[in-house]
């Protein structure tokens, strides 16, 4: 018997001839008429239903979810803090949602100014000496940053270094980004403390090295303590230092990565900067570079003139001939780089540095307390930074259970699961980072359940192992999924 | 504990050869393989003729959690390939030595010279790993 | 201090649970010459109160001119019920779907915004959004090399009258890749993609032929014909559409006699606010033969242990977090927000819906287009088939003109000089089913004394 979805397509609820009139335009005026040739045959098969069907089912829908306005979500290198609505308020004001991107300059002026404004801050908050907000995403800006230092090498005539460095245990971006600028990710090994292997990065590097991707914190979630030998070894032998700002949130306000050496970097607005993930973005990647690749910048960037007439512009081709070119259709996601903007003037100062601290307190707090009541931390001689590594390789060799069945287990008790599998580099992982605007009663309830979670795996280990059982459903077939592709509905033809 | 056919050849990414009695040879991967990869979703195959050389990647296998590519140790050319995989990839799992065989060619040297393990070697190799 | 809820007492509960005596003291891995001195550069922080009054006052600033740009976003009615549903939390601050049964909202949507995509655009599989149209056309140039197995040449023939900035971002994504991006010219006469200049192509390896339809003029090309030249070459057809045409035009499914086999477009036009350029969200649909060379995120739909149907990501396989290095593409992040919007926009609107809004457009542009040519110094360029767009000819330069409209509060269209000076002074217009008869009539009026030489007051 199949059982029913627990909520039906929105196709179900449709009608012949039902449909929301009231949305339709006021009909004044004829419209040419399209030539037979370019004209659509049948119309689409869209829905046919009325508004209030719409808005039940979607309103539905948003209720089957986990988000961090209704749980907890310690999802490592996500930084899934709250999100402020006062951003959201800022970002939709009629002015700035009725904008056309390409509006006058007479008409920007406000606009432009919030914008010219977030990338001073930027720059102050990165050590970094140029900044570009068009990137749309984390994995655009590390586009946005490597084919910066490809344009680099090649403005100097070194086209033989095409060799990215990434430590093993590199976010799946990094390499895949490094082959989208014709480049070859080149893997370095990480040491037993979670620090790269000094000894492996000086065999690796070479006149073919164009540069390596970083994060600092690491993916490991612990500071990359020689970073200023590695930003040596690599810059000695003629290559450029990436900062992937995936860990930001953890040194936010305390350590710049421009100080650290770094040549490029880009930051995730979405997730340092608390603009919401919407389910899967959008974001924003902008990129912070220092003086040797400030000419590679991607357009559009804000500048600010005296002359003919003060006020904010776009800066364009001609003032940058050597920019790697455009990477968005206009200028990125810039609702989302209000959010970012008032965000950061929210903070301020003071706050900036707050956040890096109370992200890795609350981290530190939560590894502890993890570890009495029975986990392993993958790196247990280590501060831990804004997120940490749990290994459940002990669980699984004893009781059979694994970081995926944990993690299943944990939705049935209210908490978004933690990153799982990733690093790569962590046999049965769980990475977690609480963020800092989660209350010690949170982390306090997040640990109880852990323990919870850990004792039935020793008495009831099944009842792990097939969670989560109280969610709208169970554990979804994900081979069935890929082999019998089901990608779209097909209405039966009428 | 994985199957290890003796009478086959093993490279160490774990691809598995037999030469069979017409001079052609037919390559799979190893039991060892399908398991870690889970199970498979669909299995990418070469074009008949394509000329192959040592070391080529020949297809590719994807289950839910990874998409690894399968290697050529040797050289030669594409005589066939497996059709039952397009509908059925879980053949490799469920057989991986004999229904799950992924394709035939036509070697252009003879396996003596290719850098090839034994049942006995594979065997050590998969243990340690 | 905002959004951080500790108090002392929590704080100190916690420092001697870690065994260390200040926050400071967590940072003692981190060498001392790292450390920030001071953040001079950054202003101290405001109350929401304070930051919403700054907001306010920038927004003023930019006031509330009466638009008629288009040029790659289109100002149309979004219904109230879109953000209504759009901004509730479970939408909004929600994570990418990885734990599917944790998530099923934001998967059964993206399936849905799937199969309405599918319907538009008569395709058979669609992913579940990139980032906007542009660098959606990048990807389906990447895809269609990868795709096209009879060819090698990675040649990719791209048209003059296809968006400026999209020819651009073409550009800057793909050059690292090897591919060869070559132009198309127009016809001067009707503003169509001429169809002997594909004649210099003919016995050459092309893997991928570019159509925009309407192209950036709001001119129909003529697809048919195009789509069957590229498959007669062995070449795929990537067809770059704007959705709500696709509600009157026939879809790229339909073009020529084997269809279209990628299609891409930008997807604002759908429940999307201008919102001064993005978030917008890029759509891409394709064959099913070709769905695991498609970049992005898919949704498949599936079953539970208990048999009850559900949705997970996947083909999960060819994405960065798992074939790193050879994956499709890099993209992680997408623009699922606004995918949620296009997707309760088209269910709200239905076919019926859209095509009414098409129309709408298309009648509003003939009567903009009629207003202002209508006076001295001014006649339209390119006489057949549009849809919502048109360009229109000057005697002076357009940058003059555009500004004295912009004094006057009016966003009068785009100057093509920049990237189409052959056409001399000229101008892109737009005007959508937001736009009345009273706005045409302000248009036209104020128009009609920048030409004449009338200072604004």
């Amino acid at each position: 018997m199949t059982l029913p979805l627990c909520e039906p397509l929105i196709y179900d609820y449709g009608r012949p001839g039902r449909g929301a009139q009231g949305q339709w335009p006021a009909v004044e005026g004829s419209a040419p008429a399209v030539p037979a040739a370019l004209r659509r045959r049948e119309r689409a098969p869209l829905p046919q239903v009325s508004e209030l069907d719409v808005v039940r089912h979607y309103t539905r829908l948003s209720q089957l979810n986990f988000s961090i306005d209704t749980h907890f979500y310690p999802l490592g290198s996500c930084t899934m803090k709250y999100n402020p609505r006062a951003c959201n308020a800022a970002a939709m004001l009629p002015e700035f949602l009725g904008r056309h991107p390409l509006a006058s300059a007479r008409h920007s002026q406000g606009y432009l100014a919030c914008l010219f404004e977030l990338q001073d801050l930027l720059k102050e908050v990165t050590g970094m000496q140029g900044v570009a907000l068009s990137p749309m995403a984390g994995a655009h800006g590390e586009f946005a940053g490597v084919a910066m230092i490809r344009a680099y090498h090649r403005a100097r005539g070194d086209l033989a270094r095409n060799e990215i460095i990434v430590p093993a245990a590199a976010h799946g971006t990094n390499p895949a980004t490094a082959s989208m600028c014709g480049c070859v990710a080149r893997e370095v090994a990480v040491g037993a403390d979670g620090d790269v292997d000094l000894e492996a990065l000086r065999a690796a590097v070479s006149p073919r090295t164009a540069g390596i991707m970083l994060t600092n914190p690491s993916t490991l979630g612990v500071f990359e303590r020689r970073i200023q030998e590695v930003a040596r070894i690599v810059h000695d032998a003629g290559g450029l230092l990436y900062y992937d700002g995936a860990n930001l949130n953890a040194i936010l306000g305390k350590v710049r990565p421009g100080d650290m050496g770094f040549d490029v970097i880009h930051m995730n607005l979405h997730k340092t900067f608390s603009t919401p993930h919407g389910g899967g973005g959008p974001g924003a990647g902008a990129v912070g570079v220092g003086p040797r690749l400030l000419p590679y910048l991607p357009l559009p960037v804000v500048g600010r003139r005296s002359e003919p007439t003060p006020g904010y512009y776009w800066v364009g081709a001609q003032e940058l001939p050597e920019s790697i070119g455009r990477l968005s259709g206009f200028m990125g996601n810039a609702g989302v780089l209000l959010r970012a903007y008032v965000y950061m003037r929210m903070l301020g100062r003071a706050g900036m540095s707050r956040v890096g601290e109370y992200a890795t307190l609350n981290s530190n707090y939560l590894l502890t307390r993890l570890r009495q009541v029975g986990f392993t931390a993958a790196y247990p001689q280590r501060r831990a930074s804004h997120e940490f590594i749990l290994t459940l390789k002990p669980q699984l060799q004893q009781l059979g259970v694994s970081a995926m069945d944990v993690a299943k287990r944990l939705l049935d008790f209210g908490f978004h699961a933690p990153t799982t599998y990733f690093p790569l580099l962590v046999p049965e992982c769980l990475l977690i980072e609480p963020t800092e605007t989660e209350s010690k009663e949170t982390l306090d309830a997040f640990v109880a359940a852990m323990s919870e979670v850990l004792r039935e795996a020793a008495n009831d280990p099944d009842k792990v192992r097939t969670a989560p059982h109280r969610l709208p459903v169970r554990r979804l077939d994900d081979v069935r999924a890929a082999r019998e592709l089901d990608l779209a509905y097909r209405p039966a033809a009428s | 504990m994985s199957i290890i056919p003796a009478d086959l050849k093993y490279a160490r990414s774990h691809e598995w050869l037999r030469e069979r009695a017409d001079g052609t040879v037919e390559l799979g991967i190893s039991d060892h393989a399908q398991h870690a990869l889970g199970d498979l979703v669909f299995v990418e195959v070469p074009t008949v003729g394509r000329k192959l050389a040592a070391g080529d990647a020949c297809a590719v296998v994807e289950s839910v959690k990874a998409a690894s590519d399968v290697y050529c140790p040797i050289a030669g050319t594409v005589l066939a390939v497996n059709d039952g995989l397009d509908k059925a990839p879980e053949l490799i799992n469920q057989d991986p030595y004999g229904a799950g065989w992924i394709l035939r060619l036509q070697p252009s040297t003879s396996l003596a010279g290719a850098e090839l393990l034994d049942a006995q070697a594979y065997g050590a190799l998969v243990a340690t790993g | 201090m905002p959004f951080i809820p500790h108090t002392d007492a929590d704080e100190q509960e916690m420092l001697a649970a870690i065994g260390v005596a200040d926050r400071e003291a967590l940072f003692d891995e981190i060498p001392a010459a790292l450390r920030v001195r001071s953040l001079a550069g950054v202003p101290e922080g405001m109350n929401e109160q304070q930051v919403l009054q700054l907001m306010q006052e920038r927004a003023r600033q930019d006031g509330r001119p009466l638009n008629f740009i288009g040029a790659g976003a289109y100002e149309h009615h979004i219904p109230a019920a879109v953000w209504a549903i759009v901004t509730r939390g479970e939408f909004y601050s929600a994570y990418t779907p990885y734990q599917a049964e944790a998530s099923q909202g934001t998967l059964q949507t993206i399936y849905e915004f799937q199969s309405m995509i599918t319907a538009l655009t008569g395709m058979q599989v669609a992913n579940a959004s990139m980032y906007d149209g542009a660098s959606a056309v990048a990807e389906a140039c990447l895809m269609a090399v990868r795709a096209n197995r009879r060819s090698s040449a990675a040649r990719i023939l791209l048209p003059r009258a296809l968006h400026p900035h999209y020819r651009a971002v073409v550009q800057a994504a793909t050059g690292g890749q090897g591919l060869r991006l070559e132009e198309l010219e127009y016809l001067r006469s009707s503003g169509q993609t001429d169809l002997a200049a594909l004649s210099a192509y003919a016995d050459q390896d092309v893997t991928a032929l570019v159509v925009a339809q309407p192209n950036f003029f709001g001119v129909l090309e003529d697809v048919d014909a195009l789509t069957d030249w590229a498959h007669e070459r062995g070449a795929l057809l990537i067809a770059v559409v704007n959705p709500t045409s696709l509600a009157l035009l026939k879809a790229p499914g339909q073009w020529g006699r084997r269809g279209a086999d990628i299609v891409v477009g930008e997807g604002q036009p759908l429940g999307c606010p201008l919102s001064s350029g993005g978030p917008y969200f890029g759509f891409m649909a394709t064959r099913q033969e070709y769905v695991r060379q498609m970049p992005g995120r898919i949704v498949g739909r599936t079953v539970d242990v208990d048999g009850r149907p559900g949705f997970t990501l996947t083909l999960q396989a060819r994405e960065q977090h798992i074939r790193r290095g050879k994956a499709t593409s890099n993209i992680c992040t997408n623009q699922g927000l606004l995918m949620i919007a296009g997707t309760i926009y088209l269910a709200l609107m239905g076919a019926e819906g859209l095509e009414r809004v098409a129309s709408a457009c298309m009648a509003r542009t003939a009567e903009l287009v009629g207003a202002l040519s209508r006076l001295p110094g001014v006649r339209a360029l390119f006489h057949g088939a549009r849809f919502h767009e048109a360009v229109l000819r000057l005697e002076r330069p357009a940058a003059a003109v555009l500004e004295a409209l912009a004094e006057r509060g009016i966003e009068g269209g785009v100057d093509l000089a920049p990237w189409y000076p052959e056409l001399g002074p000229a101008l892109l217009v737009c005007a959508t089913e937001a736009r009345s008869s009273a706005d045409i009539a302000a248009y036209a009026g104020a128009l009609a004394e920048i030409l004449a030489g009338v200072r604004a007051a």
